[in-house]
């Protein structure tokens, strides 16, 4: 396993207005690789996305990206203009694919039937899975998600995180995604990056959720849950819904 | 008198021709204050074309380029509000305009005649200029068309699959000044942004897909322009402001059109 990365960063920093945003990050993303940032809000995980991608710049620190890298990106929601009458296919057409990829891309996402549906007209969820159908067009290597499942109601999450896992399964590509679901995190995540403009820790999830500068930064609470998470068969829910703990205790 | 309202037909269609697809973009962008600051240098470069006794047309053509690049260069150069900087333009050009203007003494200026347009008095070579620059912002936008949609509809994915955004950012911004500095003659300069504006709200409401939205907004202010030539004619009414009154009418009728999208 000596290829090169996909995409890394070395030590790069950004500052706005005196503010530091990103401090001296450095992180590299190999081949099928899932790479999982968390962090509290105003941490910078979109700031460091924008940075790796591209669409903005460090202050300094350099930026590598495999040269002929596709890249898939699915930003974090589509603000499109009232005034603009788009249909999914023109939004998607776009990305100047082929006619047939459209189609293609829009069965992978589940979403076909919205193919000629005005873009104002369909949910937060078809939504995001339009954005989705467009980050697949480049059949990319690296799939780059900021917080895929914002404004998508709970089961719809579920069912998003299930099929970008199954994409990715699929397409064989790597993922890099900001993201506040731990079950996804916990369980489908090669690595992740705990950000605080600084990354405070990072490795294994498990690793990570042991790490002290992890739990003073999320709290016990968020702890306990990553804690609950990891013993999930441990235990066995009541008919009221709580937990009965059979062979061990939480304190 | 035949001639004159020909070539003010066939001005008027030819900036409603251009109108159309760049104000449809414009209001994507959220372009409308951009439009005004424009629209209100043009006043400045109307002072400059007659200190320095040069063709008129052409002197507020520079200038409204000269700003637009400016503006750009701002943009890049600081991460300001661009909302709140073109707010104060706008108005500062105005004044500044305007005050430069009663510093020259010039008989034979009409201001009404810049800030409100005045078709009837459009002449062969006037026509001639006119149609040139519009015919090299419809050849612009023929040929940006789906990039400008894309970079409208998410600058960031743009982008991404390799538009240049910057380039097409600033080329949109120039093309709007050209189109300032053509339309001024039409309906003013105090008008200019509702020939932009309102013909592309107007086919919002209907159009099914960016290009329908382009074609429409064009169709829209042609309608538009005759309607106002012809109050013009009959009734003695101010050209420009006839016409951005028969592009609200329009619109206000579009709205009882059935739209596009269900539920709005």
């Amino acid at each position: 396993m000596t290829d090169s990365p996909l995409l890394s960063l070395h030590n790069v920093s950004l500052k706005h207005q005196q503010q530091s945003l990103l401090n001296d990050i450095s992180l590299s993303l190999n081949a099928k690789q899932i790479m999982t940032i968390i962090g509290p809000n105003g941490a910078g995980k979109s700031t460091l996305i924008k940075v790796a991608l591209g669409l903005s710049k460090a202050d300094s620190g350099s930026i590598y990206r495999r040269p002929g890298l596709r890249i898939g990106y699915m930003p974090q929601k589509l603000t499109l203009n009232p005034l603009m009458p788009l249909s999914v296919a023109r939004f998607l057409a776009m990305a100047k694919p082929k006619r047939s990829q459209i189609d293609t891309a829009l069965a992978r996402t589940g979403i076909s039937h919205l193919r000629d549906r005005p873009l104002h007209d369909i949910s937060g969820g078809e939504t995001q899975r339009v954005l989705l159908s467009r980050a697949l067009l480049s059949s990319p290597d690296l799939l780059v998600l900021d917080e895929p499942a914002q404004g998508v109601d709970i089961s719809g999450q579920t069912e998003l995180y299930e099929l970008i896992n199954a994409l990715r399964d699929e397409l064989g590509c790597a993922v890099l995604m900001v993201s506040h679901d731990l079950h996804w995190v916990m369980a489908q995540t090669d690595t992740v990056i705990c950000l605080n403009q600084h990354i405070c820790c990072h490795g294994h999830p498990e690793q990570v959720s042991n790490d002290p500068e992890y739990l003073a930064l999320f709290g016990r609470r968020h702890a306990e849950a990553v804690a609950l998470y990891q013993h999930d068969h441990d235990h066995q829910h009541d008919i009221h819904g709580d937990v009965v703990c059979e062979h061990h205790q939480h304190d | 008198m035949i001639d004159i309202l020909l070539y003010a037909l066939v001005a008027g269609l030819l900036v409603a021709a251009v109108c159309g697809p760049l104000g449809a973009l414009v209001t994507w962008q959220r372009m409308a204050y951009y439009g005004d600051t424009l629209a209100h240098s043009a006043l400045l470069g109307l002072a400059l074309g007659l200190a320095l006794q040069a063709n008129l047309q052409y002197s507020v053509l520079f200038t409204c380029l000269f700003i637009a690049g400016l503006l750009f260069a701002l943009q890049w150069w600081r991460d300001i509000a661009l909302d709140s900087l073109l707010g104060i333009l706008s108005h500062s050009s105005l004044a500044l305009g305007l005050v430069c203007l009663s510093f020259i003494d010039n008989q034979r200026l009409d201001l009404n005649a810049f800030l409100f347009g005045d078709l009837l008095a459009i002449m062969r070579e006037d026509l001639i200029n006119l149609a040139l620059i519009c015919a090299l912002v419809l050849g612009l936008l023929w040929r940006y068309w789906p990039a400008l949609v894309a970079l409208c509809a998410h600058a960031e994915l743009a982008e991404i699959e390799g538009l240049p955004v910057k380039r097409l950012k600033l080329l949109l911004m120039l093309m709007v000044a050209a189109t300032v500095a053509v339309a001024m003659k039409i309906v003013g300069v105090l008008l200019i942004t509702a020939m932009l504006i309102i013909p592309a709200s107007a086919a919002a409401r209907v159009a099914r897909s960016p290009e329908q939205a382009g074609l429409i907004a064009a169709l829209v202010g042609a309608l538009a322009v005759c309607g106002g030539l012809a109050g013009a004619w009959y009734w003695d009414t101010p050209a420009g402001p006839s016409i951005v009154l028969g592009a609200g009418c329009l619109f206000i009728l579009g709205q009882l059109a059935p739209g596009y999208r269900r539920s709005s």
